[in-house]
């Protein structure tokens, strides 16, 4: 039976990741593209601790990031849901194409 | 040495009184701003009438000669070890007189504006601009250093070209104030240059040393400065010449007097203290401090010989046609100072020789106090009549009669008729130019008698002529303020010719020996009163032959009437040749060629910018795909170029 090695797990995160970027260009939708980021956020995580097992195997250096990333996103889930209510309260939507008064 | 420093007040008192009724006036001194200038300007009249008395009767003499004094240095920014530019206060002769002839005649301007100015809306201003008028001149004449003099110099420039503007409502004033001030800065250049000269090659600023260096024969300052030459003319000539230049703005010598007549739309006390006792005699004052200086150079002395004499001449003949009262006595002052001139011009420096010299300061003090009387005679009847020109007038030396008594003293006293004070000074000017120039003497003696024909046509065409049709006499002769002034002025006209210039003033500060030759006066008072009699009988009933006259001498009167067009003559080089050939082209490279390609980079900007505003759109997910593709471009770039 064959191991599993750090490119399988090196395509999960970069289908992860591209999955991500797809879903922050395309929804419009606040919340929808707020959960876009944080699988961009976890596919970096995957590729931590992979890295950190298969090439540091004695470490933990990748995991301690890991969580510190998990920490950050947390805190930045808060901030961007305030945003996004705050959006709502003034444009009655959450969709961003309403918010483009911010041009020449 | 006294202590000296005193002195220092005689014009900062002036300047105080500037200052506080510049800056607060009009506030708090709406009424009694005249009593704060006169008052200030009495205690530095009273400060100068003292140190004269000091200075030529008690410790300005060493045996027997007068010598210069520093009373003051204070070195406001050195250069170098030996050049620098001081502030100090000189008292020699010519700085102690003209101090006290600077003081008095602007004292009495100021008493004679109580009244004439009265009611006035600027009042308090008018009084600040004289106030800092009379700080300018006094800090000129007592100037130690060249570079002082210069920087009063152009003071006293502004200051009347305040004074001259003050009525700025009237757009012909307006114009007058530029000329003067355009006029009179474009000869400061030369004397500028004239200094830049004389500094570079003396190697010093101060007057003492410039003059020491430059007149000693052995000195490497003289041998350098007389064997460098530009154009077949030693630098010495062309520094001396520069700065006569600059001497003939201010005194307004032929031929940068055009803006003197003009100059008279000011308010007339003013041209009483700036056009006839101070700032025009300036280039007059300027030439005697540098006159050791100028009595080794021979062409520069022919050179302020012949531009006097010919500035005298022409100016009393333009004087015999004007109609404006005013103007005419402009003339006047032009051409007495054209006197002032030329007997500089004949004189050499110390001893008997030095006659002219002496003739000419002597002059100057006396004509002071007879012109600013001519001046303020002039100023109570256009207080009266409400006019300047001579045909509103006529017939009032009933309503005015000590106008009509100042104005006829101060009169003779021009015309050279004894014992008037002008007869005294003008004497020693002729034999000065009899001894040294025969060509200069007929020039002068001729002017003379023409100066006593038009002074007595002004004379009977204001107070004889015509009956008075004055209906506007409210105001009666004037307040006793304008009435003080004239009679002090006409008191020292009769006796000014009496005051001992003679031992006082000379080029090397010894006492000289004058006498009155009767063979000698009798030809040119003779002329005057030739003059006069002219005078009388064209002038003193009205009467056609005036204009007959001047019907017969046809284009000359004319001309002469235009001022010969010398004017003209400068509106067309300006207008003309100046504006045309290098105004026109200069203007055109700065609108197309300098503009233009600050123009093209702004267009081009702006074109740029707006083809590319639209990346910027307000859409957020646009932005994070130009961020994305940035990154994708760098990470090519890095993986695939980076080698």
């Amino acid at each position: 039976m064959n191991e599993i090695t750090v490119t399988h797990i090196l395509f999960v995160s970069t289908a992860l990741f591209f999955i991500g970027m797809y879903g922050l260009f395309t929804r419009r939708n606040m919340i929808t593209m707020l959960m876009a980021v944080e699988l961009i956020l976890n596919s970096v995580n995957i590729n931590f601790v992979a890295f950190n097992k298969y090439v540091y195997p004695g470490k933990l250096d990748g995991i301690f990031f890991t969580i510190f990333v998990i920490t950050i996103a947390a805190a930045e889930a808060a901030v961007a849901i305030a945003i996004i209510i705050n959006l709502y309260r003034s444009h009655h939507s959450i969709d961003v194409e309403d918010a483009s008064e911010l041009k020449y | 040495m006294n202590n000296y420093l005193y002195i220092a007040l005689i014009p900062l008192l002036p300047l105080a009184s500037f200052l506080l009724l510049g800056l607060f006036g009009r506030k708090y001194f709406k009424t009694f701003s005249g009593t704060v200038g006169t008052g200030s300007l009495l205690a530095s009249a009273v400060l100068s009438l003292f140190t004269a008395y000091h200075y030529f009767f008690i410790d300005g003499k060493v045996n027997g000669v007068f010598q210069k004094i520093i009373a003051f240095k204070y070195t406001w920014l050195p250069f170098s070890p030996n050049v620098s530019i001081d502030m100090g206060i000189i008292l020699d002769p010519i700085s102690v007189m003209m101090i006290v002839v600077v003081t008095f005649v602007s004292l009495m301007v100021h008493v004679f504006s109580l009244g004439y100015m009265k009611g006035e809306e600027r009042f308090a201003t008018y009084y600040a601009f004289l106030s800092l008028f009379t700080f300018s001149m006094l800090g000129l004449v007592v100037s130690s250093n060249i570079f002082q003099i210069y920087m009063f110099w152009e003071l006293v420039g502004v200051s009347s070209f305040l004074l001259i503007g003050y009525y700025f409502e009237k757009p012909s004033a307006v114009a007058a104030a530029k000329k003067a001030f355009i006029v009179t800065r474009f000869a400061d250049l030369g004397f500028l240059i004239g200094i830049l000269i004389l500094a570079f090659y003396s190697g010093t600023l101060d007057f003492g040393v410039l003059i020491q260096r430059l007149t000693s024969f052995q000195s490497p300052e003289y041998l350098n400065i007389t064997s460098a030459s530009f154009l077949g003319a030693s630098m010495l000539t062309w520094g001396l010449t520069l700065v006569f230049i600059g001497g003939a703005g201010k005194s307004a010598m032929f031929p940068l007097h055009i803006w003197l007549p003009d100059a008279m739309e000011g308010p007339t006390p003013v041209s009483a203290l700036i056009h006839a006792a101070t700032m025009v005699v300036a280039g007059v004052y300027l030439v005697a401090r540098l006159f050791p200086v100028f009595s080794i150079d021979v062409t520069a002395l022919q050179i302020v010989t012949y531009v006097g004499a010919f500035s005298a001449l022409l100016a009393a003949i333009i004087a015999c046609t004007q109609t404006d009262i005013k103007r005419v006595l402009a003339y006047s002052t032009m051409s007495q100072i054209g006197y002032m001139m030329f007997a500089l011009g004949v004189s050499k420096y110390g001893g008997d020789n030095g006659l002219g010299y002496m003739a000419s300061l002597f002059h100057l003090f006396t004509h002071a106090f007879f012109k600013s009387l001519l001046f303020l005679g002039a100023g109570a009847v256009i207080h009266l009549v409400h006019s300047n020109e001579m045909k509103d007038m006529g017939g009032l030396r009933k309503l005015m009669p000590i106008t009509h008594i100042t104005f006829l003293i101060a009169c003779l006293a021009i015309a050279g008729i004894p014992p008037f004070a002008g007869f005294f000074s003008k004497e020693e000017i002729l034999s000065a130019a009899f001894n040294s120039n025969k060509l200069i003497y007929a020039v002068a003696v001729f002017t003379s008698g023409l100066t006593a024909f038009y002074m007595f046509r002004l004379y009977y065409t204001i107070f004889w002529s015509k009956d008075a049709h004055v209906h506007d006499t409210h105001h009666g002769e004037g307040t006793f303020s304008m009435k003080l002034p004239l009679l002090i002025l006409g008191a020292l006209a009769l006796g000014a010719g009496f005051v001992p210039i003679a031992s006082l003033v000379t080029s090397d500060g010894a006492a000289l020996e004058t006498h009155i030759d009767v063979g000698f006066s009798a030809l040119p008072v003779l002329l005057a009163v030739a003059g006069i009699v002219l005078a009388t009988f064209l002038y003193k009933n009205e009467n056609s032959k005036p204009q007959s006259i001047a019907t017969s001498f046809g284009s000359l009167y004319k001309a002469a009437y235009r001022k010969f067009y010398i004017d003209e003559v400068y509106l067309f080089i300006t207008k003309k040749i100046i504006f045309n050939l290098i105004g026109r082209p200069a203007a055109w490279i700065d609108k197309n060629i300098v503009d233009g390609f600050m123009n093209l980079l702004a267009t081009t900007t702006a074109k740029i910018s707006t083809a590319i505003k639209g990346l910027q759109s307000g859409k957020v997910q646009n932005y994070a795909l130009y961020f994305f593709g940035g990154i994708i471009g760098l990470a090519v770039l890095i993986i695939y170029l980076w080698k």
